[in-house]
């Protein structure tokens, strides 16, 4: 097995001859807290739609545990492992907190029930549902969400979305957990749960984590790695502090 | 294991087994005039093909206007097996006989369903809904312009009225089918999944949901169901003409659909019910000179109603005075008490806004922003 | 020789069918709603036509007494029926224009009787050149399409009223913040659709005099088809659309062997074009963000 859980090699991909991202590269070792820091428009997201499949890179390529992904559509990049949030936030807003995780247990090996087996109410259904919800309840209450579990999603606060989305994604039992900006819009208090609760997840799951964040504060204190886009090249890679003192990066802030 | 079984989830079948014991009584005891019986096989007839829509429109959010387009290639199919089987076997007019056209209607249409499936994964909206129609009309037109002597042409397939008093307790049977597969699929992990894609794809691929695969899953059984009202439908008129299938036809399902509130079934019965009723009432009663204002009081009814229930200026007073609202007023209101777990099998979520359906608003793109990025260099 | 008569056939009836199409593409683009009804304002162009026709004799006077009688057609169900459900959902406002087309039909019933009613405007002759022998209505209803889709373009294009069509069917909110009445500009985008129907209800008289209640549902379903295969809100797309689908129903009317399905090979190329091209020729590609 590959020292790195996700490995990126020379990731690029154009829209209409324009490169949006070139020449990312990217290692990021088991259990690591990796952060991507940048500018709007650095191309961020646009790297995270490479890695989860919605886009397909121009150039390069890029392994999980070894195995290369590019080519795989999106339902498959999450079957192979890649859970993701996203920037603007998208739950199932017409359904209940549970039922959001439940979906996200779907395709679970342990949560196996047919059509026909549901459609007859055969006894494997009754034993799925009930795994199903019991499993999702867990979930809930590592992110802190149990008590809402019966809520439209709609109807959370803005904070408990982003952690219902978490909370979807950690369903899905993924080995690299991709979080875009996954502190945006959240208070200082929920800000320092958001770092408890992903070193937390970190540790039950045995996971990855790649993040998205502007607020410079969170990812000093949850990645001990990161790396500085603009303009989508890297800019800066390497430890946390030594990156954001670098004076490139400081450059490309403040303006200066 | 204890089941846990909420009786309130079975509710509809009972209504509609207690409507049907009585009619069969009532018919029995010579209560029942033929026209009601009549009235009775239409009903059935539309509540099947409304439930089965609001599959499609309701919990998967893709507008179809080619629903007929699947009861008429039941109606034909399996009229025609019906007949030949009543003409060349010993089966005869039996009832043999008619589940095996049940079932060849059903099978035919599943295909169908599944051929129309393959362009809703490409498009959504109103770009959905033409292809629905179309595919709607290519269906009425082929029977239409059929050879004579298989599908009868222009003139219409004449099919076997199954000649019983009994006919509206098959239609009985198969909406308690219909609701039953319908509902257990959708309060099983692939209703979950099929709601997730109608409220929001994106985040269900990225959640691992084969979106194909429960996109066609639903064509087909929202067809299937389709096929099997079609080739009741046959069984209840002596003739059927393609003509009667067309996109009004589709829209008219469609209708019952959007008035019996998005994704609800019960309501999907309910305007079915009404409607029919008021189609058929309004025939009767409106005779001679009259009959063409049949088509005036239903459509300003129709406008009416959608304005009442949707107009913006109205919010308010309809929020006071919803049936719910009324309801809640008669009960004695105590805020400790606490619902039942909602993660279970319980509730289908069927809250829906209807602009998700038909969306025309979507998000602004740059100008320099193809739809997709550009081919991979290197060829592979 | 017969080949370029089906094809001179095929745009004059593509043209009727992209006059209605771009009624249908401009309400689509402003008002964001498929108006089910434009198909019967055909209807009532053509019965409007039918009665002025009879008590003036004269077919000027008809038509432009026709054109105003969609206009306010047009005019009052935006206003009475769609107008206020603007905000509540597409879907409720598309099952309401279903309802107007019911009721358009069946007052046209009511008034008119259901058997069909002739007007007779006279033949207008046949045009000979050479061995090419032209019915003088299709080049009559070919050069006005013409005139009629370069004046709307240029009217879309180059006047004020115009510009503010097209900033409304950018954004609605911003052009309201820009100071334009969008009330006034929709109204103005069914006015325009509903005589571009009177005048396609006249070519459908020249072609066959006789109007039925029904006369508009059949076309109104092949326009929509037309600006759908364009692209829907696209203006060339429209026209495109609609002079595609004259070509092609011509020639296949011309084709012994298939021309009973002629209405189902058209609505299967519908199919075919929008699978490669789920927006249509000319339709824009908006792709959602991710």
């Amino acid at each position: 097995m590959s020292e790195y859980v996700l490995e990126t090699k020379d990731l690029g991909i154009s829209f209409g001859g324009l490169k949006a991202v070139q020449d990312v590269n990217l290692s990021i070792k088991r259990r690591q807290l990796y952060g991507l820091v940048g500018p709007n428009g650095a191309g961020k997201t646009t790297i995270f739609n490479m890695l989860t499949g919605v886009y397909q890179p121009t150039t390069g390529t890029f392994y999980l545990e070894g195995e290369e992904l590019k080519g795989l559509n999106q339902e498959k990049i999450n079957h192979k492992g890649i859970a993701r949030t996203f920037q603007n936030i998208r739950l199932f807003n017409n359904m209940s907190v549970i039922r959001n995780v439940m979906v996200g247990l779907h395709n679970q090996p342990e949560f196996k029930c047919g059509i026909v087996s549901s459609i007859f109410r055969l006894p494997s259904y009754y034993k799925t549902e009930k795994a199903m919800r019991e499993k999702a309840k867990s979930i809930l209450r590592i992110v802190g969400l149990e008590d809402e579990r019966n809520n439209l999603a709609c109807n959370l606060p803005y904070g408990k979305q982003r952690k219902l989305e978490i909370a979807r994604a950690l369903a899905t039992n993924p080995k690299l957990l991709l979080l875009d900006e996954p502190a945006a819009g959240m208070n200082p208090q929920e800000t320092a749960d958001l770092v408890e609760i992903v070193k937390s997840i970190r540790d039950q799951f045995d996971l990855t984590v790649l993040l998205i964040e502007h607020d410079m504060k969170f990812v000093a204190g949850l990645c001990d790695e990161i790396t500085v886009l603009n303009f989508g090249t890297v800019l800066a890679q390497g430890k946390t502090n030594d990156c954001l003192n670098d004076p490139e990066v400081v450059k490309a802030y403040l303006g200066g | 294991m204890k089941k846990n079984i909420q009786w309130k989830n079975f509710l509809n079948y009972f209504v509609v087994v207690i409507l049907g014991i009585i009619f069969t009584v009532l018919t029995m005891s010579g209560g029942l005039s033929t026209s009601f019986r009549y009235l009775l096989e239409q009903i059935t007839i539309a509540a099947i093909a409304a439930v089965s829509l609001s599959l499609v429109v309701g919990f998967l959010g893709e507008l179809s206007l080619g629903h007929a387009g699947f009861m008429c290639a039941g109606a034909y199919i399996g009229g025609k097996v019906a007949y030949l089987l009543a003409e060349n076997t010993g089966l005869g007019n039996s009832l043999i006989t008619m589940i095996i056209a049940l079932v060849v209607g059903a099978i035919v249409a599943a295909v169908l369903g599944l051929v129309i499936g393959l362009p809703a994964l490409r498009l959504k909206g109103d770009y959905l809904a033409i292809v629905t129609l179309a595919f709607g009309e290519i269906v009425k037109f082929i029977f239409m312009n059929s050879d004579k002597k298989t599908f009868g042409g222009a003139l219409g397939l004449d099919t076997p009225r199954f000649n019983s008093k009994y006919l509206f307790i098959v239609g009985f049977v198969l909406i308690l089918i219909t609701l039953a597969v319908v509902q257990n699929l959708m309060r099983s992990k692939h209703g979950r999944a099929i709601t997730a894609i109608r409220d929001n794809e994106i985040a269900a691929r990225a959640t691992g949901i084969n979106v194909t695969k429960y996109k066609l899953i639903v064509f087909m059984i929202s067809s299937m169901f389709a096929g099997m009202a079609g080739v009741l439908y046959s069984y209840a008129n002596y003739t059927i003409q393609s003509s009667k299938f067309d996109y009004n036809y589709s829209i008219e399902i469609l209708v019952m659909v959007v008035l019996g509130g998005m994704g609800s079934i019960n309501g999907s019965m309910i305007a079915a019910t009404i409607i029919t009723v008021l189609n058929v009432e309004l025939a009767t009663i409106l005779t001679g000179n009259l009959a063409v204002l049949q088509r005036l009081v239903y459509s300003l009814i129709l406008i009416l109603l959608v304005i009442y229930n949707n107009a913006p200026a109205f919010k308010n007073f309809r929020e006071k005075n919803n049936f719910r609202a009324l309801a809640g007023r008669l009960r004695p209101h105590n805020p400790s008490r606490i619902d039942n777990d909602e993660g279970q099998w319980a509730r289908i979520p069927t809250k829906i806004k209807m602009d998700e359906i038909l969306s025309t608003d979507f998000a602004k793109v740059d100008s320099f922003s193809p739809d997709k990025p550009d081919k991979p260099e290197g060829g592979h | 020789m017969e080949i370029i008569t089906t094809i001179i056939n095929g745009l004059s009836l593509g043209g009727i069918y992209a006059m209605i199409a771009l009624g249908y593409t401009m309400v689509y683009g402003i008002a964001k709603m498929l108006n089910f009804a434009h198909g019967d304002i055909i209807m009532a162009g053509a019965y409007a036509i039918f009665v002025f026709f009879n008590m003036t004799g004269h077919p000027v006077i008809a038509i432009v007494c026709a054109i105003v009688i969609c206009v306010i057609i047009g005019v009052s169900i935006e206003k009475l029926a769609y107008k206020p459900l603007r905000g509540a959902s597409p879907l409720a406002v598309l099952i309401t224009a279903i309802g107007m087309s019911y009721l358009l039909q069946s007052l046209a019933q009511i008034i008119f009787g259901s058997a069909p009613k002739m007007v007779i405007m006279g033949d207008l002759g046949v045009t000979t050149i050479g061995s090419l022998r032209i019915q003088n209505y299709t080049l009559i209803t070919l050069v006005c399409a013409i005139i009629v889709m370069v004046a709307l373009t240029l009217f879309v294009k180059f006047t004020n009223t115009g510009r503010a069509m097209t900033a409304v069917s950018e954004d609605k909110g911003a052009a309201q913040l820009m100071g334009i009445n969008v009330n006034k500009i929709i109204s103005i985008t069914f006015a325009i659709g509903s005589s571009l129907a009177a005048l396609a209800g006249l070519f459908y008289l020249l072609k066959a005099p006789s109007v039925i209640p029904t006369l508009g549902a059949m076309p109104g379903i092949k326009a929509f088809t037309a600006a759908v295969i364009g692209g829907i809100g696209s203006i060339p797309g429209a026209m495109v659309g609609g002079f595609l689908l004259g070509i092609i129903e011509c020639i296949v009317n011309a084709l012994p062997g298939i021309s009973p399905y002629v209405d189902a090979i058209e609505f299967a190329i519908l199919i075919i074009i929008l699978l490669v091209r789920p927006t249509g020729i000319l339709g824009k590609v908006r792709r959602e963000k991710v």
